[in-house]
């Protein structure tokens, strides 16, 4: 399949249900024993928090993956720039989405404005994502 | 600048940790994919790597009595920062080269920025570090800038 992005197409959007045990493989995958992803007693009388926090590079992680799925087998991410802004919490929903922002069909480079936003509309994780698309021959 | 960062401070600027060099295994690959709720063949099968990746491959493996009461590594390249309540920080990666089970894989972090800026409600501290990883062949397969903000 060849993907044809044109500037200001959104490409097809995907929710993450923030899960208790997704959280606890995730961090131990990294080896990151931080308390506010795990502890809740921690995450909220000590350090304040409404609920156990959410890794930020898991967000990061979700934002390279929507984009990944819509390019599939038709280019690669080749870098993207990212923030971690607002945190979620294990029991939300949050929505992975983006836009194409340029595309050069010359050299096939994509650029796409993406973001992680929780269901009060509030942009998490702001990011840009580039892609080189595979060019015909 | 109120000159919040001594000299001794800002002489980290260019500090490199020691190389650590791993090997990518088909198992991690699965894992990390599973637990990041990756849908693609490709990764959970463990026959690629997705990205950011790397980031598993390379995060501190410590022992529990290094880690703070808060449960986190102490980074041994910073300096005793003056200000020390984290704040969003950024990410700038790139991505050269894919990244496949039996890879041998190196990485190299390397502080190279601390700076100082003015902010609504006081002072910042900035600093920067790069990591790069690069293969048997010592070309590069990814890189990836961090800038973290210190209030």
């Amino acid at each position: 399949m060849t993907l044809a992005p044109t500037v200001g197409m959104t490409i097809p959007q995907r929710e993450h249900y923030c899960d208790a045990v997704q959280q606890m493989l995730y961090n131990a995958s990294l080896w990151n024993g931080h308390r506010i992803h795990f502890d809740m007693p921690y995450a909220t009388e000590v350090e304040g928090y409404p609920g156990l926090v959410v890794a930020g590079p898991l967000m990061g992680d979700w934002l390279h993956q929507v984009v990944d799925e819509w390019l599939g087998e038709s280019g690669m991410i080749t870098g993207i720039e990212y923030s971690n802004r607002v945190a979620a919490f294990v029991g939300e929903t949050v929505t992975a989405g983006g836009t194409v922002t340029a595309y050069d069909e010359a050299t096939g480079e994509v650029t796409l404005e993406v973001f992680v936003k929780n269901d009060r509309d509030e942009v998490l994780t702001p990011g840009v994502i580039t892609a080189q698309l595979e060019q015909e021959r | 600048m109120s000159g919040l960062l001594s000299e001794e401070v800002l002489s980290h600027i260019g500090r490199q940790s020691a190389p650590r060099r791993e090997i990518v295994t088909r198992r991690d690959i699965r894992k990390y994919a599973i637990a990041t709720d990756n849908r693609q063949a490709k990764y959970l099968d463990g026959d690629m790597a997705p990205p950011l990746f790397h980031l598993h491959l390379f995060w501190d493996v410590v022992p529990l009595n290094e880690l703070s009461p808060d449960g986190v590594s102490i980074d041994s390249l910073l300096p005793k920062f003056p200000l020390e309540k984290a704040m969003a920080g950024g990410l700038d990666i790139r991505y050269h080269k894919p990244i496949r089970p039996g890879d041998w894989l190196t990485a190299t972090r390397t502080l190279t920025d601390i700076y100082e800026k003015a902010g609504r409600s006081g002072p910042l501290i900035f600093y920067e570090v790069l990591m790069e990883v690069r293969d048997d062949d010592g070309e590069l397969v990814v890189s990836e800038k961090t800038t973290r903000i210190l209030r």
